[in-house]
């Protein structure tokens, strides 16, 4: 069977795979973006070509803003090839993906990873519940259906994504039950050890405050500060419960939406055996890359919050970079030309990258919610209890692979998507070591649920 | 079975409603998004139950990454609804404990 092949893949068509591919098609390159939603845009865009005047009013400008990407992108030559699960990629850049419940390959010169973040894991006493979603999930209802809260609605955790979901819902006349924030006077204190950083990207900051503010002003109750926070209900979510202080309080509601910030969704660079660094600040996994994003195997690079959260805008500048070097790679673009064109993306990346530290501490989710107590589930799919890792350890298990055979973690459906990061720090802190030494799963192809059927289609 | 929905439209405009079946009964849902989106404006609470103790679930993250939405449509089991778009006529199943890939 003849494959199918093209210079340069490009797999997930967010703010960095847009650019990419845009960019690499610009530069006379083969480009075919693979996609698991049906139209472009990612998380952060999503739907932003097909949504209404009512729907963009609402979500704001830096949501409209994506709609000038994928026009770019839609444009080029680039091939969109939608509706996509990339089920595996090989070591020698062959791309099997489900599409119309059929598998289908791709080969490539150069694949640039743009597979974007995920929410982090928010393990709490009742997060199984249906009725407790992530602020994430609740804004892409947002986007792609127009959907917004019945009842008063409670969000919970910290970071821009939740102030953002509240001001957008303010907008649409959605009525919020309670802000549940989990922001404290102290970590305030050590994002201002930031305040350079704060201080140069200070229109986001700005923004972020007027957030915020508007939200405060709209007479929400909001609770700054709050800790131990937990679901109430048997069938389904009823109500959130958490202390402020001293004080133990109790919100009604029968829909709690959560967020602690976003993490790399890197299932791909996982199951493709690459090196990995744990990063303190951003408490998670990073692929290593060079500055043009390449990854350590020929003819691999990556771009956007894969690489480590950066942000839509930033992302965007590295799915450029990452398609000039890739272009350069394929010997269609001299290195002076490349160099020449990667200088301003350079310096806007960096002026992007100065306020990272400033959130990253701000919103550093707390020990509590990652590492929680013995009675709460870490593994969603096949119900594991923090306290069952915290027995594996003590029966000798010494990272993510062992606790897993030992308790079905990270076997189900998910493939230990959300609670990889929860194990490594269950484990790291039950045995007393930095969640560097304890590693995370090994992830195994296929990396998306195929059946025999599709299989066969082959 | 449907009860009030956690989501609803935020405009007033009129979505095409389309008729799919949940559960063996007739259900309106609104026609545009996914099984998952469709399903919750509808007021349908909880989408499967766990294989190992049968607790309920619903979608959590809507982007193709925690599978709760897990489903059996058009008698194809563990399909992940947030990734699907709805369709007229859809036979739609919650999904019970264990279903294997066939």
């Amino acid at each position: 069977m003849q494959l199918e092949s093209v210079d340069v893949a490009v797999v997930g068509a967010g703010p960095a795979g847009l650019a990419a591919a845009a960019t690499a098609a610009e530069l006379g390159l083969s480009v075919a973006l693979l996609d698991e939603q049906a139209h472009p845009g990612g998380q952060i865009y999503r739907d932003v070509t097909r949504a209404g005047v009512d729907r963009l009013q609402v979500l704001g400008d830096d949501y409209a803003a994506g709609r000038a990407l994928v026009e770019r992108f839609t444009q080029s030559t680039a091939r969109h090839v939608g509706g996509a699960s990339v089920w595996n990629i090989t070591r020698e850049r062959v791309i099997h993906y489900l599409k119309d419940g059929r598998s289908q390959s791709i080969t490539a010169g150069q694949v640039i990873l743009c597979t974007g973040a995920m929410e982090r894991p928010f393990p709490i006493p009742g997060w199984t519940l249906p009725g407790v979603m992530t602020a994430g999930a609740a804004q892409i209802l947002l986007k792609s259906a127009g959907l917004a809260p019945a009842q008063p609605v409670v969000l919970a955790g910290c970071g821009p994504l939740l102030y953002l979901l509240a001001w957008q819902y303010l907008r649409a006349g959605v009525r919020i039950g309670a802000i549940v924030d989990t922001t404290q006077r102290g970590d305030y204190l050590r994002a201002l050890r930031h305040v350079g950083g704060a201080v140069a990207g200070w229109r986001e900051v700005r923004k972020g405050l007027g957030l915020i503010r508007r939200i405060r002003g709209a007479g929400i109750p909001f609770y700054r500060g709050a800790t131990e926070l937990a679901v109430e209900g048997s069938e389904r979510a009823e109500a959130l419960r958490f202390r402020m202080g001293a004080t133990s309080h109790r919100v009604q509601t029968d829909l709690v939406l959560l967020h602690q910030g976003v993490v790399p969704n890197n299932q791909i660079t996982a199951s493709l055996r690459l090196a990995h660094r744990w990063d303190e600040r951003q408490l998670c996994w990073v692929p290593q890359t060079d500055a043009w994003g390449r990854l350590a195997l020929d003819g691999f690079l990556i771009a956007g919050d894969g690489r480590g959260i950066s942000g839509g805008t930033a992302a965007a500048l590295q799915g450029e970079l990452a398609a000039l070097a890739a272009a350069h790679s394929a010997a269609r673009l001299p290195e002076p030309e490349r160099d020449r064109a990667a200088e301003p993306l350079r310096s806007a990346l960096r002026r992007q990258l100065h306020i990272r530290p400033f959130l990253d501490t701000l919103y550093r989710p707390k020990l509590q919610h990652r590492v929680p107590a013995d009675e709460v589930i870490a593994c969603r799919c096949e119900e594991v209890s923090a306290g069952e890792l915290r027995r594996s350890v003590a029966l000798g298990c010494t990272g993510p692979s062992q606790t897993k055979a030992f308790s079905r973690c990270g076997m189900g459906p998910c493939q230990g998507r959300l609670c990889g990061l929860t194990v490594t720090e269950v484990i790291a802190q039950a045995r007393g070591v930095s969640p560097a030494e304890v590693g995370h799963y090994r992830i195994r192809p296929p990396i998306k649920p195929i059946t025999l059927d599709e299989l066969a289609a082959l | 079975m449907p009860t009030e929905p956690l989501f609803r439209p935020i405009s007033a405009a009129t979505e095409p409603f389309i008729d799919v079946e949940f559960d063996g009964r007739p259900l309106k849902v609104p026609g545009q998004g996914s099984v998952a989106s469709a399903l919750l404006a509808a007021g349908v609470p909880r989408f499967r139950s766990t294989p190992v103790s049968g607790a309920p679930r619903a979608p959590y993250c809507m982007m193709g990454v925690c599978f709760e939405c897990l489903l059996e449509i058009d008698g194809v089991p563990n399909a992940q609804a947030c990734l699907l778009q709805v369709q007229p006529g859809m036979k739609i199943r919650s999904q019970e404990g264990a279903r294997h890939a066939a």
